[in-house]
């Protein structure tokens, strides 16, 4: 499936690599973007793709935790919970995001539109505390600013609150 | 504040600074590599960068110019760049910036070196949870192949050189070179043993080069203001040039500032960084990253740099310095960057794959006041016994946030212990038992 809608995608990331096997993470990344998760299915297709065997797909795929290997919701919220954010205050606001989303960390929203999960560092100690919500990068989080986000997104699908290229001490002095 | 001059966050410091080709050629941009594509041997490059004094900013602070020297001379296959941007170390955050700020510098700075060893593909491994930098790489790659600055017959000159961002998917051992190699050939990123060594047998086998994104933005001003210039700077001969510390934890203004190596940590923390978040008082801190021992406040005064930092009993590492303040449990930090250190273990070592799981379980138990003194005991037995024990080097890392907050806190832990102890002897003979 993924070798018909994304044919011209594939024969480019093939391009950038002396060795197919190199390009079974962006392929990974490929079928994630497609279906929220990597299916057993796309694994099988990535390894005909690739001429591997699926434990080779499936071994690599195991390994790194950017990858899901079933079904999360629409919106994947990655706290860090790593010991730089937890100076900072990371454990109130994971416990903050429970209490809001009525889940555990680990769970998904009956919606379906919130995965909560705990994780380690996300290169954004100084401004902590942080989390990573699919793609984005949301930094020096409080309880306010959580709740302006999570009611973005239930109603727009995204935040102005991400945050952009970062530079931090911003020049001016201004805080975002 | 700066009364140095930042030279890497120089461009994204000029207020409105976006990083687009057109505004980093304003700046001066590309004119290093103008200068030395075609018109100097690539030897003569790799000489200035030894001259210079230039030691990798990714953690192990190894001399650039001679790593690349390790190359096998004439040897007529392809070689490989890596760029390690696979920033993933507690604590540090400086690659992003650049990456995201700056990132013709970067660029620049990686043609420099893939012309110096004769490369002609270079890949810039970065960490998968950085989506935006990888955005903002690949948009410059375009830029500057657009440009005639990277792709077939750069600037006319018969040289060539193609870069591709390599998007990782969240494995910090990632970070260590062999492991990075690993990752980009498809697999699970787990470290070689070495030898033989990344400089002769490194991506697809063949000989390769991995230098840090930090490292690699030197290079552009190493060749523009010549490696006399870059070895005044901080505390030449043997940590030249300026670094980029991160400052996170109970600061005022924590984030990234760059000063010549050699400054003080009270420097940094107290002028720099703003001092201290509600002016209490500075308990403890790490130096360099989630891997480097920590300091105490008895250390303020060290110097930042190579040398000094390793005599005060830590490491440079890669320029994390992470601020504690008084009230801080020392043994809950050790536990939580235990905890980081055990999730990240690849798993192919035993000591550190199964060592990283009793010392978690173990510092879990003191915490909860269910320690008992012999544990501090089992605690060193185990880190000696991880250390030095590993493929890599994440096996001394590993136990250094334990082995230090030991050395220096000691009674925080047997305090707990003795509050176990304490509430042990109110219990029945047969509940105690079951402990």
């Amino acid at each position: 499936m993924l070798r018909e809608k994304y044919k011209t995608e594939i024969e480019e990331i093939l391009s950038r690599y002396p060795v197919k096997r190199s390009a079974l993470l962006p392929l990974l990344y490929l079928a994630q973007r497609e279906a929220g998760y990597i299916s057993e299915e796309a694994m099988q297709e990535i390894a005909g793709l690739l001429r591997l065997t699926p434990p080779q797909v499936y071994e690599t795929a195991t390994f790194y935790t950017m990858l899901n290997l079933k079904p999360v919701g629409k919106f994947h919220l990655q706290v860090c919970k790593s010991l730089m954010c937890a100076l900072v205050g990371s454990d109130t606001l994971i416990g903050w995001l429970e209490k809001k989303l009525g889940i555990k960390s680990g769970e998904t929203s009956k919606d379906g539109l919130f995965t909560l999960s705990k994780v380690e560092c996300l290169g954004a100690c100084g401004t902590g505390p942080m989390m990573q919500i699919n793609d984005d990068y949301y930094e020096r989080l409080t309880e306010e600013k959580v709740d302006r986000i999570l009611a973005d997104l239930k109603r727009d699908g995204t935040s102005a609150l991400k945050t952009g290229p970062f530079m931090w001490p911003e020049p001016n002095g201004a805080k975002p | 504040m700066p009364k140095h001059e930042p030279v890497l966050l120089k461009n994204m410091l000029q207020p409105g600074y976006t990083g687009s080709l057109a505004e980093y050629e304003r700046a001066g941009g590309y004119q290093a590599l103008k200068k030395v594509v075609g018109k100097v041997a690539p030897a003569d490059v790799t000489a200035m960068v030894i001259k210079s004094g230039l030691r990798g900013r990714g953690g192990a602070g190894f001399p650039t110019g001679v790593k690349w020297g390790f190359l096998p001379k004439d040897y007529q296959g392809p070689k490989y760049l890596c760029c390690n941007a696979d920033e993933s170390e507690p604590g540090t955050f400086k690659d992003r910036q650049l990456m995201e700020r700056d990132p013709h510098q970067v660029l620049e700075g990686i043609a420099l070196a893939c012309y110096a060893i004769g490369s002609e593909t270079a890949y810039i491994y970065i960490r998968g949870e950085f989506v935006l930098g990888s955005r903002i790489l690949d948009k410059a790659v375009a830029e500057a192949r657009a440009a005639g600055y990277l792709g077939r017959n750069i600037l006319g000159r018969g040289i060539n050189l193609d870069i591709w961002v390599h998007r990782g998917a969240g494995a910090y051992i990632c970070g260590e070179e062999t492991a990075l190699l690993e990752s980009l050939e498809g697999k699970r990123g787990l470290p070689r043993v070495k030898p033989p060594f990344p400089a002769t047998s490194g991506l697809y086998g063949k000989p390769t080069v991995i230098n840090n994104v930090e490292t690699l933005a030197n290079l552009p001003h190493i060749v523009n203001r010549g490696p006399e210039w870059f070895a005044s700077i901080g505390s030449p001969p043997k940590s030249a040039g300026t670094r980029i510390f991160c400052v996170s934890g109970h600061v005022k203004r924590p984030g990234n500032y760059e000063v010549p190596m050699g400054v003080t940590c009270r420097e940094l923390i107290f002028e720099h960084a703003g001092g201290m978040r509600g002016d209490k008082p500075l308990k403890a801190f790490i130096p360099g990253g989630a891997s480097a021992p920590f300091l105490t406040p008895d250390h303020l005064d060290v110097k930042l740099d190579f040398e000094s930092v390793a005599q005060a009993g830590s490491m440079l590492g890669s320029g994390g310095v992470t601020v504690m303040e008084e009230g801080t449990d020392m043994v809950w930090a050790a536990l939580r960057l235990m905890e980081f250190f055990h999730h990240e273990s690849c798993g192919k070592c035993s000591p550190c794959r199964e060592g990283s799981s009793w010392l978690v379980q173990t510092l879990r138990r003191i915490l909860a006041k269910r320690g008992r003194m012999e544990d501090l005991e089992t605690l060193v037995q185990l880190c000696n016994n991880i250390a030095g024990r590993t493929v890599c080097a994440f096996g001394d890392a590993e136990v250094a946030p334990i082995l230090s907050t030991l050395k220096y806190w000691r009674p925080e832990y047997e305090a707990l212990i003795r509050e176990a102890e304490a509430q042990r002897a109110h219990e029945l003979p047969m509940a105690a038992a079951r402990h």
